[in-house]
């Protein structure tokens, strides 16, 4: 193969590999975006999977989570966060906090928050309940 | 074991990590070194680990105040001090581990921090003390198992796993205290 051709088969593994790496990605973001939250449900999950380290109004093992949905990553007063969490510029949505709690440290490598939420069902309801302790956007 | 030399290497000389005299003995093979072993991301592990011990601390805490609140019967004072032993002999294991891993396990808040971050002022009778433990055993017994596949040696998995057992066993006593009725499904914990 001459050098140009090589450079060129090359190129052409790299894109298959990377429209392969990307498509499940973007499949499991739609099926996380088609799932309804239930906030109920969530609320159990969270005093059940969250509140060994979490609380709504103090800093324990982990950050309060009042108004989290919408906020800065890292942004609790009084609380130390890791140099890596503080540092990360996440604003908590959906979609961040979807990734977050399937893997907090594949997120965020060096994060102090190790548990894993597998199912997905579970993190949208949990989610849904995290947003509804968010303030109303101002308008 | 020639492939963690690179990660020792870098923590001894990179110069970013101080290395506790625990942690440098536990790398020349002293018997907490196990807890080291097969670790690529100590600082990682340690950070976890670290999280599990603040819950711990909280979790001697809550039995302390509990047996002092005068809130409980002897017998239930009883069950809370030993279930407060088994919480201190997970402290004290994970602590190992952090220290093997050339960290330095965090401290204990005041008792201050812990009545009011568990809002004890609102505790008023026995039951409410037993379901404030159980929440929070319930918690410890989920944020272990959520937490292993986080965790990077079969060691560390295990030493997870084992504290997740102690608190889904003290959340089955406490349930069963509190009356609560026994699952009709399995999978209780984790997921
Ligand atoms: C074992 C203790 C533990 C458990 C259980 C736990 N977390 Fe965390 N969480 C932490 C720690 C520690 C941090 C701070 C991480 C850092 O500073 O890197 C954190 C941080 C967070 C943050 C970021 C908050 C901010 O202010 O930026 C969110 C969101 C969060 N946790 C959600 C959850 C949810 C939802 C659950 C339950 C599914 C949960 N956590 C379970 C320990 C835990």
């Amino acid at each position: 193969m001459s050098e140009h051709r090589k450079q060129t088969f090359i190129g052409l593994v790299a894109a298959i590999m990377v429209i392969g790496m990307t498509m499940p990605v973007a499949q499991a973001r739609q099926v996380t975006e088609t799932l309804v939250g239930d906030m109920e449900r969530g609320e159990r999950l969270y005093r059940q999977r969250c509140m060994a380290c979490h609380a709504l109004d103090a800093n324990r093992a982990g950050p309060s989570h009042r108004g989290v949905f919408g906020r800065e990553a890292g942004a609790v007063d009084g609380y130390r966060y890791s140099g890596a969490l503080r540092d990360s510029g996440i604003i908590w949505t959906a979609e961040t906090l979807d990734s977050w709690l399937s893997n907090p440290t594949g997120l965020v490598p060096g994060t102090s928050m190790g548990v894993r939420t597998r199912n997905a069902q579970d993190r949208a309801d949990i989610i849904s309940y995290l947003e509804s302790l968010s303030p109303a956007e101002p308008d | 074991m020639t492939q963690h030399s690179p990660t020792r290497r870098n923590i001894l000389f990179t110069g970013t990590q101080t290395l506790s005299a625990a942690g440098l003995m536990a790398m020349m093979g002293s018997s907490a070194a196990s807890a080291y072993q097969g670790s690529d991301n100590p600082a990682q592990d340690v950070q976890l680990l670290n999280a599990a011990i603040a819950l711990e601390h909280e979790g001697i805490a809550a039995y302390t105040i509990a047996a002092g609140s005068g809130l409980l019967t002897p017998d239930v004072t009883e069950i809370g001090v030993r279930f407060r032993g088994h919480h201190r002999e997970h402290r004290d294991a994970l602590a190992s581990a952090v220290t093997a891993l050339g960290g330095t396990p965090v401290e204990t808040e005041s008792e201050a921090h812990y009545v009011e971050a568990l809002g004890v002022a609102s505790l008023a009778n026995q039951a409410d003390v037993l379901r404030l433990a159980l929440g929070l055993e319930t918690g410890a017994a989920n944020a272990y198992l959520g937490l292993i596949p986080s965790l990077s040696t079969a060691e560390q998995h295990q030493l997870a796993a084992q504290m997740a057992g102690d608190e889904a066993y003290h959340a089955a006593i406490l349930g069963h205290a509190l009356g609560e009725p026994i699952p009709v499904a399995g999978m209780m914990f984790g997921g």
